[in-house]
């Protein structure tokens, strides 16, 4: 990305030859746009697609939420008619695919989209373009799947959609159909945001940011998306097995053909394993961001936390089958998880002692984002431990499919991941939107939602040992199951309140920051990443001056420093320590309709896969135009440092001549080449406001 | 033509300055990007092959002639076939050769050569897939039928995108547009290009070579 020098109204006018080349199949005029509902559309700003993975995640948070009101509502007395069980399936398995794939995923990307490239000191991910694809496809993917509920039902196999109990005979609708193909889709967007990120953190660092200097969220956040690149093929092709049983009558999950009933089981779980650190390691690395800061201390033992994460993200895939240990799969392979399992307690708990070593003997500050974060180390260490139990095989066999499996994967993803979330929002919101959310509001919420929580997964480690099963639609009186599901639907909905809550707090701290404005300044909470040295918000190009790098939290090291008696004092404040955020005329990645055309065409082909072909022609024609019509659009080159080197891709595309009498311009500074102007939307718009 | 590499030479220079400073690795963001996502397809393929593996033997529906796959194969007709694809490995390396040197000639050759061995292999795979349709194995006919189509027909979909960028670099070249500027391109082009052939060899040997 180059600080291009140059006058910044006659950017505004494409020079009439470059208009050509902006319409690579004479469709769309580049956008320009930089405010308005528009620019969002084609937006190639890697903070702005992580706010509007934020917003599609809390959107479907929403809907996942109300599904889980709903399911606990039925379960609240004995007997309950309210939903058939067919409606019942479709609710739980719309309620666990919603909070995995469209909320907790999605809201690691989302502070990975936006903070991952600050904290390596970026201007943006490696492949903008690509990741505005990512986003689309998300969430084009997910309302794909939800749209299920308006064509013929909901999913209803559960997540984890075991064939051959999800093939046509058992799952008539077209609920399975929507399941298998909107996750095909959304799954797209998390491999090529994953190729992406990791590309990002592998090239994109700045001057001295070695591996070993990132911040631990940047790392976990790094281990999540090889996770992701290794895993996402599997389910892929679980699924298309899948589409292609129940679409085109082939035979893969057909026992009465032959088929091995386990299949689906390996190949769901290879993914599925994986999946479950994929949903926690951004959490872990939230947390490690937050406790530090909280305490006044360094992260303790960071290259511990670090390879933690990184031997998580190996064993991650040598315990698949714990999943499957009433499977039937033999006991040499149930030994075999079952030590496998036990072992990847280990570092899990390295990173829970680390986190405790660093609040040791720290001045801790209980404010909202680190209540929620000890939140997270509180409960997901309740999570972890009912985790170990179920790697005792003979165990397992009882507590599997009760709702004891229940308790441990919400304590897990709830107590862990969502905490973390939550608290991470406390903690970068005046980063993101330039204002603070009320923290004694937050502490309300922090408080019922930890009630609620308890109350409502806790009393479900009671209930599946008492042999409750999971994913039935009713039970009957007299089993002594009452009293507890009564307590999980009252916690339930204290959750909600506390969510509530959270929506109040945004509104009412907005309100008060409309009405007294108040910038938090660059550093409101005194950190140590990088992503505090930006103003707040963060302006669109990030840096003004990408900083050299020779510490681990590199911030914190420009404010404080040690006197000649080992002392640490501060040497300067936050505001002379961080930049101006000033930046005139920084060569940005220009915007484009791209991938918002190709991500909407995927959606088409999945209609017409379970509709009519006519959907699937137009999408797939769709698809085609529009990867040539991306391939033959100007790139940027987002790490270009100089101008010449975007004028070089212009001449390429531009002329679509090689002559010989093409070799001056290139490097010439005359305005007339200078046709990098509709690129920069966004600096167009500052420098203007400067001038 | 030649004033048209002398040109282009300059261009040409400015380019390894231009990766050298850009990225921390050293290498471009679009290679290492393809790297990547060449790993993520060796678990892809891995899936399906074991699947494949999987469920070969276990057929217990269709005629049973077509339930054992080495009945139905014709060894020297895929050989033939595989033979090509592999050749393809090589003019794909020759047209990388050509552009590195700044012979757009000889790499636009080279491409449209690779193209043309590429959908030589589709049209027998296409060929292969109508005579076992003929001899009665359909797609739903039985395990086997479902599991081998769709392994090798996922291979023959990686092929037919390859040989639609193949085409589309022919046709940049023919417009001017593939100069030694964009010998990267081709280049990372030719990763998947091997690759998909490398995932050929693996998958002619495990399912047409062992019985």
């Amino acid at each position: 990305m180059a600080i291009v020098e140059r006058p910044a109204t006659p950017a505004l006018q494409l020079p009439p030859g470059a208009a050509v080349a902006e319409r690579p199949l004479g469709v769309f005029t580049r956008p320009t746009a930089t405010t308005g509902w528009r620019s969002w559309l084609t937006t190639v700003d890697h903070k702005r697609i992580g706010i509007m993975y934020g917003a599609a995640a809390l959107f479907f948070f929403f809907m996942g939420g109300v599904e889980a009101l709903m399911i606990r509502v039925q379960l609240t007395a004995p007997d309950s008619k309210l939903y058939s069980a067919d409606l019942y399936n479709q609710i739980f398995t719309m309620h666990g695919v919603t909070m995995i794939f469209l909320v907790v995923m999605p809201m690691g990307a989302a502070f990975m989209n936006y903070l991952m490239p600050l904290q390596i000191g970026a201007r943006d991910v490696a492949f903008p373009r690509l990741n505005a694809f990512s986003f689309w496809t998300f969430l084009f993917g997910g309302i794909f799947l939800n749209t299920s509920w308006f064509l013929g039902g909901g999913a209803n196999g559960g997540w984890f959609a075991y064939a051959p109990n999800t093939s046509v005979t058992f799952s008539p609708g077209h609920g399975m159909d929507f399941y298998a193909l909107g996750l095909q889709i959304t799954g797209i967007a998390s491999l090529v945001g994953a190729i992406n990120l990791i590309v990002t953190v592998l090239n994109m660092r700045a001057p001295g940011m070695t591996l070993m200097k990132m911040p631990v969220f940047t790392w976990m956040a790094f281990v999540t998306q090889l996770l992701l690149v290794f895993a996402i093929p599997v389910i892929s092709v679980a699924l298309v097995l899948l589409t292609l049983d129940r679409t085109f009558d082939a035979n893969f999950f057909n026992t009465a053909a032959g088929a091995d009933a386990l299949l689906w089981e390996h190949l769901f779980w290879i993914f599925g394993h994986p999946e479950v650190y994929i949903l926690i390691l951004p959490a872990f690395g939230v947390v490690s961001e937050i406790i530090p800061v909280f305490s006044r201390k360094p992260i303790f033992g960071y290259p511990f936390m670090v390879f933690s994460g990184i031997a998580i993200g190996f064993m991650g895939w040598g315990v698949w089958a714990h999943h499957m240990f009433a499977s039937g799969m033999g006991p040499i392979s149930v030994a075999a998880f079952s030590m496998s399992t036990m072992f990847i307690a280990v570092p899990t708990g390295v990173k829970i002692l680390n986190w405790l070593a660093t609040m040791w003997g720290g001045r801790i500050t209980f404010s909202t984002p680190m209540l929620f974060a000890i939140g997270l180390v509180t409960m997901f260490t309740i999570g972890g431990l009912s985790g170990v139990t179920h790697a005792v095989a003979p165990a397992d066999t009882q507590q599997t499919d009760t709702y004891y499996i229940v308790a441990h994967f919400h304590y897990v993803i709830f107590g862990g991941a969502l905490f973390a979330f939550l608290g991470g929002f406390y903690f970068w919101w005046p980063k993101v939107f330039g204002w603070i959310l009320n923290d004694k509001v937050g502490k309300w919420q922090f408080w019922l939602t930890l009630i609620g929580f308890n109350l409502t997964f806790g009393p479900m480690h009671i209930l599946g040992l008492q042999g409750m099963p999971r994913r039935q639609h009713s039970y009957k009186e007299g089993y002594g199951f009452e009293l507890w599901n009564h307590v999980a639907t009252v916690g339930a909905f204290i959750i909600a309140l506390a969510f509530l809550v959270f929506a109040y707090n945004i509104i009412a701290s907005w309100r008060a920051h409309k009405a007294n404005p108040v910038n938090p300044g660059p550093d409101p909470w005194d950190s140590r990443s990088l992503e505090w040295m930006l103003p707040s918000p963060t302006p669109a190009h990030n840096f003004d001056e990408v900083p050299t790098v020779s510490h681990l939290d590199e911030f914190w090291h420009r404010k404080y420093a040690e006197d000649e008696t080992g002392k640490v004092v501060r040497v300067a404040t936050s505001e002379e320590a961080a930049q101006k955020g000033d930046a005139t005329n920084v060569h940005l990645p220009s915007p484009s309709y791209w991938p918002l055309v190709l991500a909407a065409a995927l959606p088409l082909i999945g209609y017409g896969l379970i509709f009519s072909p006519a959907f699937a022609v137009v999408g797939g024609i769709t698809v085609l135009l529009a990867a040539y019509g991306w391939g033959l659009e100007p790139a940027d080159d987002p790490e270009a440092h100089h101008a010449h080197a975007a004028h070089d891709e212009h001449d390429e595309h531009g002329d679509g001549d090689d002559g010989p009498g093409d070799d001056d311009g290139d490097d010439s500074p005359e305005p007339k080449d200078d046709d990098d102007g509709e690129v920069v939307a966004a600096s167009v718009k500052e420098s203007s406001d400067d001038e | 033509m030649s004033d048209h590499i002398l040109t282009l030479g300059g261009v040409q220079e400015e380019q390894p300055a231009h990766d050298a400073h850009a990225t921390s690795t050293g290498i471009s963001n679009e290679k290492l990007a393809m790297w990547v996502f060449l790993g993520s397809d060796c678990l892809l393929f891995g899936a399906l092959i074991s699947t494949y593996l999987l469920l070969r033997h276990r057929s217990t529906t269709g005629p049973e002639h077509l339930r054992v796959p080495k009945d139905v194969f014709d060894i020297p007709f895929t050989s033939v076939s595989s033979f090509v694809l592999l050749m393809s490995s090589l003019t794909m390396a020759l047209a990388v050769g050509a552009i590195h040197r700044g012979d757009i000639r000889r790499c636009r050759a080279f491409l449209a050569t690779t193209a043309l061995l590429g959908a030589t292999f589709i049209g027998g795979q296409v060929y292969e897939f109508t005579a076992f349709k003929r001899e009665g194995l359909g797609f739903t006919t039985n395990l086997f039928g479902s599991a081998f189509y769709t392994l090798t027909g996922f291979h023959g979909a990686h092929v037919s995108i390859g040989i639609m960028f193949l085409l589309s670099l022919f046709v940049m070249s023919l417009r001017g547009n593939l100069g030694p500027d964009k010998a990267e391109t081709v280049e990372i082009f030719g990763l998947y290009w091997h690759f998909v052939d490398i995932v050929w060899i693996l998958i002619f040997t495990i399912v047409y070579l062992i019985p």
